[in-house]
């Protein structure tokens, strides 16, 4: 079981308040995402829900018990960190079973779990080296294996392939899944990578400034953003903002519409080309449109257009999103 | 990258300051050793002359030698484990966020700025002291007999002087390696399940094995040369009761005013160090490997 709640959960530190008041509930075997800008208190308040971090006010509730004064050891979950925190002079067996030693297990029960393990998570050659002599992915192994075996109520991830390189990355965040997959466990993952959010993401939920801006599944985050913020934050390249008389045309104060979603050809929209990037199977395309402004334009692989060209765009009208002067979406 | 002449002239380079430290260890070395053979005392030049093994001899069967050796390794050990143990459990506390915490560091730096002699004497005077001293005034404040730190205890009252000066080394790189210890690895093992006791076994105390390791090698060093406390306070006495290696040599050359002998026990000191770091080496000398 790994159901977790948040209580109108608030965190100070002094006088900064850094969580001002978040509520959330997250289902057994869910996997959330947190992302949100650098600073904005994602890992705080992954530290809060593991026991790291005193909570100033709310309350924490773990599988329907109230969590929020009991130590990190007695909440029965496990953590990834950043810098994987592996135990340096441990090998990586004892590493791994270092949780099972804490918990009073027998050595051969101990011996047992971490074969199991280092199986899952392809360790097994690795089990009598230290840490220092292992690469970032093995050690990043590493350190979930040391979270598996105490088969907790939930995992909780901060940013753990931030370390990595990019290929590995993919393969890294795939195992992670499939891990997921396979222990059907609860998980938290913290980070600032779109695609990670959007690939591994049963809910997303975005942070700004310590408050929550939206939750949902990623494609309702892409498809129906709740807010200007959440407009912006997510997808990449971000999506087009545009406010003045063409907003007020469509009844808003701002409207956005994502550069996926503007054909490029005939349309009501004509601007000065300024910078086309050709990616091969996609160009992206940065038009001054007239009376409207800068427009980011993600076009098929076969256009051709170039620096000072003039085309004609057109905003698929059923994609158009619409904000309102507080930056709710209008529906 | 280490070719072959860069080998070379890495040597070259190094080669004057090696051959100088050298030079400044063997030279008196060397003389010592001449004169450890020699029957030759300073009130009586004329008498000078080779003698053997006769000033060895007399060193080895003198009835203070294994005590001396005794009081030697127990200074050396007592302040290790002293220091060691006060020092680890010391940084533990100063590494914790307090107010003022920068003034209670120099604080518990300050008796390492404090000379030798001073330290002792202020020990003997302003502590031990039996009319005077704080101990005795707390003594009789519960109604009891001042205890006679020097005269009873002088010995174990030394170690405590020699280590109240060493504590502050200890702890200063105890602390230094402390801050070292990553937080995230404090916090993965307390998810881990790990109470304080066996976080500080399994985490903190294996990140401090280096540093420890340090500090009782150098410490080794100097404390087996400790003499200016034991000359302050207890002359080596009462009798020869806190009498070292050091003090038995100083006694010969200067009380004595015996050369040979002085030189003999010099020798012998030199023996003992070399056992000592050859145990200390094979025992924790591997720590210090990468
Ligand atoms: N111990 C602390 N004392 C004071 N302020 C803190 C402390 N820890 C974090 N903060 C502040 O809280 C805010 C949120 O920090 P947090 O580490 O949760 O950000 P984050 O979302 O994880 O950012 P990043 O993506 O850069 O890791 C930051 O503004 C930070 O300065
Ligand atoms: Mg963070």
């Amino acid at each position: 079981m790994g159901q977790i709640t948040l209580k109108s959960v608030r965190k100070s530190f002094g006088d900064v308040h850094v969580i001002p008041g978040v509520d959330l509930e997250i289902r057994d075997g869910e996997f959330v995402v947190f992302v949100g800008p650098s600073g904005c208190g994602k890992s705080t308040l992954l530290r809060l829900i593991a026991g790291l971090e005193d909570t100033t006010a709310g309350q924490i509730l773990i599988d329907g018990k109230d969590a929020t004064d009991l130590p990190p050891a007695r909440r029965g979950l496990a953590m990834v960190f950043q810098s994987y925190a592996l135990y340096p002079h441990m090998t990586v067996r004892k590493n791994i079973a270092f949780p099972l030693k804490m918990a009073g297990l027998s050595e051969a029960e101990q011996a047992k779990k971490v074969e199991a393990a280092a199986k899952v998570l392809n360790l097994t050659a690795y089990l009598d080296r230290r840490p220092g002599q292992l690469s970032g992915g093995q050690r990043q192994r590493v350190a979930i294996g040391r979270a598996i075996v105490r088969e907790p109520a939930a995992f909780l991830f901060d940013e753990p392939l931030s370390n990595l390189d990019a290929a590995l990355r993919v393969t890294m965040r795939q195992e992670i899944s499939e891990l997921h997959q396979a222990l059907k466990t609860t998980m938290i993952y913290v980070t600032h990578d779109q695609v990670e959010a959007m690939t591994m993401a049963d809910k997303i939920v975005v942070l700004n400034a310590g408050r929550i801006e939206q939750v949902g599944s990623p494609l309702d985050l892409y498809h129906f953003p709740d807010n200007l913020f959440v407009a912006g934050f997510i997808g990449s390249p971000k999506m087009n903002l545009i406010e003045g008389a063409e907003a007020a045309r469509h009844n808003a104060r701002t409207i956005g519409i994502r550069p996926e979603h503007i054909g490029v050809g005939s349309g009501p929209w004509e601007g000065t080309v300024q910078l086309s990037e050709h990616l091969g199977s996609d160009s992206f395309v940065k038009v001054q449109v007239d009376g409207i402004g800068v427009l980011n334009v993600r076009a098929g692989g076969e256009i051709g257009v170039h620096h000072g060209d003039r085309i004609r765009l057109n905003p698929e009208p059923d994609k158009i999103h619409r904000f309102d002067a507080d930056g709710k979406a209008i529906r | 990258m280490s070719t072959h002449s860069t080998r070379l002239a890495a040597r070259l380079m190094v080669a004057p300051s090696v051959i100088l430290l050298f030079v400044w260890m063997i030279v008196p070395l060397a003389m010592t050793l001449y004169y450890s053979f020699r029957f030759y005392r300073l009130l009586t030049p004329d008498r000078t002359r080779w003698t053997s093994f006769d000033n060895y001899t007399w060193f080895l069967n003198s009835p203070d030698f294994w005590l001396a050796i005794f009081n030697t390794l127990a200074l050396v050990g007592g302040v290790l484990v002293i220091t060691v143990v006060l020092g680890t459990l010391i940084a533990l506390l100063i590494d914790q966020p307090v107010k003022g915490q920068g003034v209670l560091r120099i604080l518990v730096i300050a008796p390492f700025f404090v000379m030798p002699p001073v330290a002792a004497s202020i020990w003997e005077n302003l502590f031990m002291h039996p009319q005077n001293g704080l101990f005795a005034a707390f003594a009789r404040g519960f109604g009891a007999q001042p205890i006679l730190f020097l005269e009873n205890y002088p010995m174990l009252s030394v170690i405590g002087i020699v280590s109240w000066e060493w504590l502050p080394f200890a702890t200063l790189i105890l602390l230094t390696a402390l801050q070292s210890l990553s937080s995230e690895q404090l916090e993965a093992a307390e998810m881990d399940g790990a109470g304080a006791v066996s976080r500080f076994r399994h985490i903190i105390l294996p990140h401090l094995t280096r540093a420890i390791t340090v500090v009782i090698l150098i410490q080794t060093i100097f404390l087996l040369g400790i003499f200016g406390e034991i000359f302050t306070t207890t002359q080596g006495g009462p009798g020869s009761a806190s009498t070292t290696l050091p003090y038995m040599i100083f006694k010969q050359a200067i009380a004595a005013k015996d050369i040979g002998r002085a030189a003999a026990g010099g020798i012998i000191a030199v023996i003992l160090a070399n056992i000592v770091a050859y145990f200390l080496m094979r025992g924790i000398g591997k720590n210090l490997d990468a």
